[in-house]
């Protein structure tokens, strides 16, 4: 099995992945949305053309915005990020962003959310992602318990996290070079799409293991002598068209998604779309070899 | 055998007809699909109550009078199926707060909104502290001066204008309120204990009648006169018989979404669906041939049942829980693709077919348990974690791995063994086969 055999070159390369995924992330830092740090948003649409953004921002100035952000959009609209609104803002916002009625503007979409709900809502994704991954690693250990030859179960469960963490990783390193180059904000749809990505990537790690773990029941019940790299490594290609091919069906969802899917979940499905090949990669690439590698190191300690 | 292929019939003609349910539903619009906000357009408005003022064993009956209140008020302008709900959020924010959730579709103009909800009054009954200094009123706010009584505006049952005889001969206006009996028996108790005390009624937030109570009330009504105008009065006494807020609230987040937004995203969710779907009906088709046909009959099942779903619970559909949907096609035939893998194996061992696909079923069954509920435990603490919007995708997400695990096993098997192939032949195989052999 070439994939088990030459591991170490696919250790490197997801290394790499990683190391780029989070040196993204350094350099471009992840950029909060209205959702979880409060404030306003607002799609604004000009049907008969939009303003120049200096006339639109002196409009802005004079109603007592600061401190917003103003971003165009397709070809006629802006988004506008603010502050939290005062009564006295909300009502004259028609007004400034139409700057007096001159540019005919409809509000496509107004959202505000007070600095408590942002806070509480941000709290609640990291508790969220916690408890995924945690359920998720009891849930692998549990589902594994009977596997305790020649590894024992906690080992699938954290290789299980391990891949996850890539899998998480390498999205967000991607998530946050879209919101570098374009304007892509961390809303509550990025982290249900981190959380679904976590779903999937487990799915498919799962049906990996649980093919090693028939294979090594098998050879038990028949009393086979195998070497463990062996058993992974058969195992790996018996579940690698089903891998590829589960993924593939999703990725012509997401892609169908992404390219004439509503806009509101337009990087919801390009999030998606990245988190599931990279999950379908560690699954294939990460945990089986991984499996094989603490499997190699546990024999090598026992010997000493 | 034709016990199979009666049961695969069934099955057939039950999904045509749920599908023919849900389409004469459509266009005979008599039970349509349930929208959220971003997709019908209009407004979400969450309050904060201040509950500064209330007891803690009040405020779940203060929330419920709150809640119909203002269900009363949206109601009286006509709005059509408001939402309007109560929310305790926990302690992951600070202080747990207690939140008014009002959804009105169709009300597109946020300003409009919060004016419509704004008018409702609220009416708050407060007693002088003993203590308090009452030539220092100028000074010092009123929430220093008064303490929270025991009688509250969810006591209140009615009110009605009526004229009384004010100093000299001219008559005023004044407001009655009538207490309901949990409220008279109340303020009767109030009253008793307090002979001499300044009773403090409010409205909106300011004092407008304080009079002293000077005798016992047990009639359970109660009268204020703020030196109204008539016209003033009147419109008080019908303000607060649609319903007066026991608690002061204060807007803390808006949500709009304009209707032609929410039209184009329904638009181009249903065109990604169909798309979606074809695509991987295609794909299935082309890898697997005569199993992956069925695996797209099974699928289309899985489509109409979660459709029927959607108008039956009703669920709530979002733009998030539309791509929820379409990434459950997707997910769908996983199981059927772990089956037919499975089966091919067999197949490749020299089994016959109809063995081959016992034995592909029994074997990818463990991987799909599992796998699955590793999806559904994402989906239960999406479901945890969501504001509305989530709580769409969540639903669906979930909805969709259970019933694709039912149409992906139950119903492929029953179709796959209906058609009976036993043969260990060219024919059968190449039907059974996939797109190409595969040697790592």
């Amino acid at each position: 099995m070439i994939i088990v055999r030459h591991r170490n070159i696919f250790f490197a390369l997801t290394a790499l992945i990683t190391l780029i995924a989070l040196a993204s992330l350094a350099i471009f830092g992840l950029h909060l949305g209205t959702d979880f740090t409060g404030g306003t948003l607002a799609q604004v649409s000009y049907a008969a053309g939009r303003p120049a953004p200096e006339a639109l921002q002196e409009s802005l100035n004079t109603a007592g915005f600061h401190g917003y952000s103003l971003r165009e959009a397709s070809t006629n609209e802006y988004i506008l990020r603010a502050g939290n609104l005062t009564p006295e803002m909300r009502s004259a916002l028609p007004q400034t962003l139409s700057i007096g009625g001159t540019y005919p503007a409809t509000i496509a979409q107004l959202t505000e959310v007070g600095p408590t709900i942002g806070l509480e809502l941000r709290n609640k994704a990291f508790i969220a992602l916690a408890l995924v991954l945690l359920c998720i690693l009891l849930f692998i250990a549990f589902a594994f318990r009977k596997v305790s030859k020649p590894v024992s179960s906690w080992v699938y469960g954290l290789i299980a996290l391990v891949t996850l963490i890539h899998d998480v990783i390498v999205p967000v390193g991607f998530f946050a070079a879209l919101g570098y180059f374009h304007g892509a904000q961390v809303d509550t749809l990025f982290v249900t799409a981190i959380l679904t990505v976590l779903g999937f990537s487990i799915h498919d790690t799962i049906v990996v293991f649980d093919r090693t773990r028939e294979n090594l029941r098998i050879n038990d019940e028949r009393n086979r002598k195998e070497d463990f790299s062996e058993t992974a490594g058969r195992s790996l290609n018996q579940t690698f068209v089903r891998s590829v091919n589960t993924s593939l069906t999703v990725l012509i969802t997401l892609l169908v998604l992404y390219f004439i899917g509503p806009a509101s979940t337009r990087d919801f499905a390009l999030t998606l779309l990245v988190g599931i090949i990279a999950g379908t990669y560690s699954s294939i690439f990460l945990a089986t070899p991984l499996l094989v590698a603490v499997e190699k190191w546990r024999g090598r300690q026992k010997k000493k | 055998m034709w016990q199979k292929r009666a049961i695969a019939l069934v099955i057939l003609i039950v999904g045509a007809g749920i599908g023919w349910w849900v389409y004469s539903s459509q266009t005979s619009a008599s039970r349509p699909f349930k929208l959220g906000l971003d997709l019908s357009g209009g407004t979400q408005l969450v309050y904060r109550a201040k509950l500064d003022a209330i007891k803690g064993s009040d405020v779940a009956g203060s929330m419920a009078s709150l809640r119909d209140t203002i269900e009363r008020r949206v109601n009286l302008f006509g709005v059509s199926e408001p939402i309007v709900q109560t929310e305790h959020a926990g302690t992951l924010a600070g202080t747990p707060e207690e939140r008014l959730i009002v959804e009105l579709p169709g009300v597109t103009d946020t300003e409009k909104a919060i004016a419509l909800i704004g008018q409702t009054p609220v009416l708050e009954f407060r007693m002088l502290k003993k203590d308090a200094d009452v030539t220092a009123t100028a000074s010092s706010s009123i929430n220093e001066l008064f303490e929270p009584a025991a009688i509250t505006g969810k006591d209140l049952a009615s009110a009605e204008l009526q004229f009384q005889g004010g100093t000299g001969a001219l008559t005023e206006p004044v407001v009655v309120l009538h207490f309901n009996a949990e409220g008279a028996r109340i303020f009767g108790e109030l009253t008793k204990n307090n002979i001499g005390r300044v009773f403090g009624m409010f409205l909106d937030g300011s004092p407008i009648s304080t009079p002293v109570i000077r005798d016992a009330i047990v009639d359970g009504t109660a009268v204020i006169s703020g030196g109204f105008t008539p016209e003033e009065a009147k419109e008080l006494a019908r303000n607060l018989n649609y319903g007066a807020l026991p608690v002061p609230i204060e807007l803390i987040s808006t949500q709009t979404v304009s209707g032609t937004l929410g039209d184009k995203a329904v638009r181009d969710g249903i065109m990604a669906g169909l798309w979606g779907v074809g695509a991987v009906i295609l794909f299935m088709l082309f890898w697997y041939r005569l199993p992956g046909l069925l695996a797209g009959v099974a699928l289309l099942l899985y489509i109409v049942a979660m459709l029927a779903l959607f108008l039956l619970v009703p669920v709530t559909l979002t733009a998030a829980g539309i791509a929820a949907f379409i990434l459950s096609v997707g997910m769908a035939v996983d199981a059927n693709i772990l089956i037919f893998e499975r089966t091919k194996e067999e197949l490749d061992k020299g089994t016959g077919t109809a063995d081959a696909i016992h034995e592909g079923f029994h074997r990818a069954w463990p991987s799909i348990r599992d796998s699955n509920i590793s999806s559904m435990i994402t989906a239960v603490i999406l479901f945890w974690f969501g504001t509305s919007l989530i709580k769409g995708f969540a639903l669906v997400f979930g909805l969709g791995v259970l019933i694709s695990m039912l149409t992906a096993i139950s119903v492929s098997r029953t179709f796959l063994l209906a058609l009976g192939f036993n043969a260990k032949g060219s024919f059968a195989r190449f039907f059974f086969g996939s797109g190409i052999k595969t040697y790592l």
